[in-house]
């Protein structure tokens, strides 16, 4: 039997911090399983290998219709954070902040740490070219490991096999 | 939920073949399953990740995640994976004698 090795490629496409999580999640477990992992950061994705930024991501409660005022810890059921609330200046740093608070308590590593358990178990990480050159981004802009620069042909030769998971 | 005999001895085992009842382990166990596994060799390093995973399920009663074993048994990603390739996070844990580890991370 050819002994091909399962494949799985990432496309992150955010740079909201929930947005952040899905494919470290899902990436560490597959490379827990013996499957190999491919990350590709496009668009706002950048900003999660981005050195300038990966500690700063951010959730705003604006326009958010999941998050409701029980995630502050005041418990009203279904009733959601007025928006007008959300546009308060803080209210984004607040949300960040709990959000980051239950992450912690769980024990789920922050978004740098993470992408590092990910490069040390074998994942490859790449960004793309056309957001790097629309954001004016350069390779040193990256956290340590980000592989190359490629282009979405690139990516698509270097996925050949591989199941495709875009966030 | 099945038995089967390894090294001599009775286990039980579930139907992926996970060992049920950790102190049904021993250590000559260990080998055998960890032969199937692939690892011919169980080094000094193999076994202070196995120790800590037993360990670790005594107090806990699940199976260690790898994040867990990592931060726990001092041992980098890196290592971690180096020492059991191919996937460690079934493969430390049945080797262990325990079951699949119940975290994410």
């Amino acid at each position: 039997m050819a002994d091909e090795n399962r494949k799985v490629a990432f496309i992150c496409s955010k740079g909201n911090l929930d947005m952040a999580y899905p494919a470290l999640v899902m990436g560490w477990a597959a490379l827990g399983n013996g499957i190999d992992v491919t990350i590709f950061f496009t668009f706002w994705g950048l900003d999660m290998i981005n050195k300038e930024r990966v500690d700063r991501l951010e959730v705003a409660p604006v326009a958010n219709t999941s998050m409701k005022m029980t995630m502050m810890g005041v418990n009203t059921g279904n009733l959601g954070i007025p928006n007008v609330m959300g546009i308060l200046p803080g209210m984004t740093a607040f949300a960040t902040k709990l959000m980051k608070d239950k992450m912690d308590k769980l024990e789920v590593p922050p978004v740098r740490e993470y992408l590092q358990m990910l490069m040390d178990a074998g994942a490859k990480l790449y960004a793309c070219k056309m957001s790097v050159d629309m954001f004016g981004l350069k390779q040193e802009d990256f956290i340590d490991g980000v592989l190359d620069i490629v282009t979405a042909g690139d990516f698509m030769d270097m996925t050949e096999g591989s199941q495709i998971i875009f966030i | 939920m099945a038995t089967r005999t390894i090294a001599g001895k009775e286990i039980q085992i579930n139907n992926e073949g996970f060992m049920t009842i950790p102190s049904e382990w021993d250590q000559e166990i260990a080998v055998e399953l960890a032969k199937e596994e692939g690892l011919t060799e169980l080094s000094a390093q193999h076994w202070k990740i196995i120790d800590y995973c037993r360990q670790s399920a005594a107090m806990s009663g699940a199976a260690p995640t790898l994040r867990n074993i990592t931060n726990g048994a001092g041992v980098s990603t890196k290592d971690l994976f180096a020492l059991f390739p191919k996937g460690p996070a079934k493969k430390v844990a049945k080797i262990s004698g325990l079951g699949k580890p119940e975290g994410c991370v």
